[in-house]
């Protein structure tokens, strides 16, 4: 039986955040119009970086981890509450989330 | 009245009356303001006369005082200070009395310019800076009257502004002055930097330690320290006292008033090199070569210079380069150690040079501003007391004996001709042949102007008369010391040990003090002159040039005819206009442009100011693409960025990923 | 394989497999459930790794609070979901190929550089509170972070509440306590003067 199989080691859980990380890079590149998603792709790498710092944490047996993943709900949950409120304020102004028509920012 | 404001009011006296004058020019009008400035001048020669006396005569000792610190920094001081000795009070005499005369004599000559009240202030502002200069006990505060004199010459040789002719000459003045000054800056700077003070006790108390000391300037040749200080000062000197080459600017200067002329280009600011170097004599003399240098150059200027006198027509310009070859007369004086011998010179030129261009001037204003002399002649029955007092003052020119020229100038021949240094024979050649071009161009300018058929116009003719008395007395006046001064002076200027204070001649250098073995009085030695050379080379040049001149007026155009070149080269100065106008006027000009065009416009605003602008529009041209304002764009380049740093983590690694988990 | 591996690897494949629906569906409600499913299963693994607090606090924050706000938002919006998907199969070569060099650099890190080589620790002892040992380390050490990230979410309500606020002028009643107090009389009660007897001359 595969090493990988017998036995649980820090990259397994690195590995599960790397594709985590790498899925919601891809998400940010498929549903570039939909700002919904786009949310949620964050939501995800930030689910990713939680992941390692939970794993660094428990393996070398350090609370820092931990509190920083702390922070990060806070700071992840006041995120999306704020960004949830400008995409209200958005389609109400808009009538469209469509990222591409979000182009003010043009030079 | 204590010492020091006595001192003190010397030169604020002057420039008193130049600030009443300058400024108040419309409250006070034209007599306030010739009133002003020569009451200011006459009470500070007044004083220089006092002072005069209570050096010189009773025996006062030397002053060396400081006035006020302006600065004192990384232990040098900044001083204004007096020093004041024989050296100096002779100069101040000197240059008190001829300007006061010039002021005097500016009340004719100037009577109908506009700019009256403008000229006098600048001449009292001059007799400022000139007394600052020789008073000075430090250099800085040489420097400062060094360079005051030269603004002053600067604006009077422009004085008539709207004049293209006197725009050029004081442009010229200024800048071959500044070559001069590069020297004299350097040369300041030297001494600063090696004895670290600018005080001149100080500096010359240093000195003997500075003997066999070398400094390495251009990559590796090493060079004596005092030679080098000596001679940088020595340029500085030849700019200011116009020694060949930096001599051009003298004659052209003579477009400024004639009162000017004689003030500054002849009696005292171009003589400020002459008593720099005498003033610098305990350093001058810790260095043989800076002396034969001194020499060389004073012996070319001497003999070159009084040569173009002889073709020049223009009646001021043949006293110009009469001042140019007897300044090389003090020059070689220098040069040969004969200190005394040039300051004595200095005073005697001084006066009868000053005579010579007051009496051009009168002339001058005889004939309505016309100078030359080719339209002159037989002016001697207009104007008696200018033809006197102009015979008088060539005669000294001349050297005949009894006369100061005579003392002075038979001193220095003699005084070349005990000098051993290098460049002495040649030097005592130049000096002798010197004599009999002096004589030339002195009868030349005389018969021309005063002799002769009279060729002036018509319209010129019948108005001929004397010059007013404000002219008059200032001619006569100064004719007095010009006969006489030599005659009474020379015994305790120059051999009763008069300098012996205030200059310092190196034991084997004493050339004055082995004439004065055989000197016994001034009447023996007028005529102990009849058996030296130098008397019949006056003789031989008088005789020439009454033939020429006066006898057979004809042979001046057949010695031109069968001498053309030579002739074309004296009427051209030796070409030195023509190169130094190719060489430095047009070169600089060029460089200038060049770097206009291609430095300034092309480089500066071009390149950097405008390029710069230019590219930073340009970039934000092409940058704007990537502005497109998608939120993804922004995202994928951080992303990509993201990547990057990655892979060069990963690509660069050199241990530093080794053991990060 | 211990039971341990095997719970890593069920809710790692059904992690893995939420988040790949999370960016691939074509409902944004159903992404959003994904979104929930891909939090449980992270909590389960984080149960694995003995943070017990942080995974109840991410099922419940994130499932609890964070993906209802996502729901409702999604459901208030009317968005037009067909042209939102515009792109999707154009991008969708190079998002993978982003994706594909970036989980291959991450994991050539991960499993070069020694972390294959580090084993799980041993479990924390009976009687351990993974809650108690996080919330001594915040109220001692990190209490002034603690404190700010308090701030933080203070300001996060403020600025949602002031962004969606439409105001009160928009023709709603409401009062106003001040002027309630300041009321007048004469703003309430009118008299009116009537005759106490019937005017029988006007009257028919």
């Amino acid at each position: 039986m595969s090493a990988y199989l017998t036995e649980l080691t820090l990259a397994h859980f690195l590995t599960l955040g790397a594709i985590l990380f790498s899925l919601s890079v891809a998400g940010i590149f498929l549903n570039r119009k939909n700002v919904i998603i786009l949310l949620m792709a964050i939501e995800l790498m930030l689910l990713a970086v939680n992941m390692n710092f939970v794993a660094f944490s428990r393996f070398h047996g350090n609370a820092d981890g931990q509190v920083f993943v702390f922070f990060i709900l806070t700071v992840a949950a006041a995120e999306a509450a704020i960004g949830l409120a400008i995409l209200v304020v958005l389609f109400r102004n808009r009538n469209t989330i469509n990222v591409a028509e979000l182009d003010d920012l043009k030079g | 009245m204590d010492m020091k404001t006595l001192l003190l009011l010397i030169p604020l006296l002057p420039l008193a009356g130049s600030i009443i004058a300058g400024l108040l020019r419309n409250q006070i009008g034209r007599a306030g303001a010739h009133w002003v400035t020569i009451l200011g001048v006459a009470a500070s020669c007044g004083l220089s006369f006092y002072v005069f006396k209570l050096i010189a005569l009773d025996g006062m000792a030397a002053i060396n005082t400081s006035i006020y610190t302006w600065a004192l920094t990384d232990g040098i001081r900044f001083e204004i200070g007096f020093l004041i000795d024989s050296l100096t009070v002779v100069m101040m005499t000197v240059v008190t009395f001829v300007s006061l005369m010039v002021h005097i004599y500016t009340i004719g000559y100037m009577r109908d310019d506009p700019g009256y009240q403008r000229f006098f202030s600048y001449i009292a502002l001059f007799t400022f800076s000139m007394l600052m200069l020789v008073m000075s006990n430090n250099f800085l505060q040489l420097f400062f009257g060094w360079e005051a004199v030269g603004l002053v010459s600067y604006l009077l040789i422009g004085f008539w502004f709207k004049k293209e002719s006197a725009i050029f000459a004081n442009l010229k003045a200024f800048l071959v002055n500044r070559v001069g000054d590069f020297g004299f800056l350097l040369g300041i700077a030297a001494i600063v930097a090696s004895f670290g003070t600018l005080d001149y006790a100080e500096t010359f108390a240093r000195a003997p330690e500075a003997v066999g000391q070398t400094i390495s300037i251009f990559g590796g040749a090493e060079w004596s320290l005092l030679t080098v200080i000596c001679i940088c000062l020595f340029i500085g000197a030849m700019g200011k006292s116009a020694q060949a080459p930096l001599h051009v600017w003298l004659p052209d200067s003579m477009e400024g008033p004639t009162p000017i002329s004689a003030l500054i280009h002849a009696a005292t600011m171009v003589t400020a090199g002459i008593f720099m170097v005498a003033r610098m004599s305990p350093l001058f003399e810790l260095s043989e070569v800076a002396l034969s240098f001194v020499l060389v150059i004073g012996a070319i200027t001497a003999l070159f210079m009084g040569l173009i006198g002889l073709v020049q027509n223009d009646i001021k310009r043949v006293v110009a380069y009469s001042t140019l070859s007897q300044l090389g007369y003090m020059t070689v004086a220098l040069g040969a150690s004969a200190y005394s011998a040039a300051i004595f010179h200095l005073m005697t030129h001084a006066f009868f040079k000053a005579l010579l261009f007051l009496g051009a001037g009168s002339v001058i204003i005889a004939m309505h501003h016309r100078q030359d002399m080719r339209e002159m002649g037989g002016l001697r029955k207009y104007m008696p007391i200018t033809f006197i007092t102009a015979w008088l003052g060539s005669l000294a020119l001349m050297g005949v004996p009894l006369f100061s020229g005579f003392y002075s100038k038979d001193l220095i021949i003699e005084a070349v001709h005990l000098a051993e240094r290098p460049g002495a024979d040649f030097a005592y050649w130049c000096v002798l042949l010197g004599v009999v071009v002096t004589a030339l161009y002195s009868l030349r300018l005389l018969f021309l102007t005063f002799h002769g058929k009279e060729r002036m116009e018509e319209s010129v003719r019948s108005h001929l008369h004397e010059t007013p008395l404000v002219v008059t007395i200032p001619l006569i006046l100064l004719a007095i010391p010009s006969v006489l001064i030599g005659y009474f002076t020379v015994e305790p200027m120059l051999f009763g040990g008069f300098f012996q204070d205030a200059i310092y001649v190196a034991p084997g250098n004493d050339v004055i003090g082995e004439i004065g073995h055989h000197f016994h009085g001034p009447l023996a030695m007028a005529l102990h002159a009849v058996v030296t050379p130098v008397f019949w080379l006056v003789v031989l040049g008088s005789a020439a040039a009454v033939m020429i001149w006066f006898w057979k007026p004809q042979l001046a155009t057949w010695f031109a005819q069968t001498l053309s070149p030579l002739q074309r080269m004296l009427d051209k100065k030796y070409w030195f206009d023509e190169v130094y106008q190719f060489l430095f006027a047009r070169g600089s000009l060029k460089l200038g442009n060049g770097l206009w065009r291609y430095g300034d416009a092309g480089l500066i605003d071009g390149a950097l100011v405008n390029g710069s602008a230019g590219i930073v529009g340009r970039l934000a041209v092409l940058f704007r693409h990537l502005q497109s304002g998608y939120l993804f764009h922004y995202a994928f380049a951080m992303i990509v960025g993201l990547i990057l740093i990655i892979a060069a983590f990963v690509i660069l690694d050199k241990g530093m990923l080794e053991g990060i988990f | 394989m211990s039971i341990q591996v095997l719970v890593f690897y069920l809710f790692g494949t059904i992690l893995t497999l939420s988040a790949l629906s999370v960016i691939t569906v074509r409902n944004p409600v159903y992404a959003a459930l994904f979104l929930v499913l891909a939090f449980f299963s992270s909590a389960a693994i984080w149960m694995l790794l003995e943070v017990e607090f942080l995974a109840i606090t991410l099922v419940l924050v994130y499932v609890g609070a964070v993906m209802v706000l996502f729901l409702f938002v999604v459901m208030m919006l009317d968005v037009n979901l067909s042209r939102l998907r515009e792109g999707f199969a154009r991008y969708l070569p190079v998002g993978i190929l982003v994706a594909l060099v970036m989980a291959g650099e991450l994991l050539l890190v991960i499993w070069t550089k020694g972390a294959e080589k580090l084993p799980l620790p041993p479990g924390n002892p009976e009687g351990f509170s993974n809650t108690t040992y996080l919330g001594e380390r915040l109220y001692t050490e990190y209490l002034f972070p603690f404190e700010i990230a308090a701030v933080i979410l203070l300001v996060a309500i403020v600025a949602a509440i002031t962004l969606t606020h439409r105001g009160r002028s928009e023709g709603g009643r409401y009062q106003d306590p001040a002027r309630q107090v300041q009321v007048t009389r004469d703003e309430r009660v009118r008299i009116v003067s009537m005759p106490a007897v019937k005017d029988k001359e006007n009257g028919a």
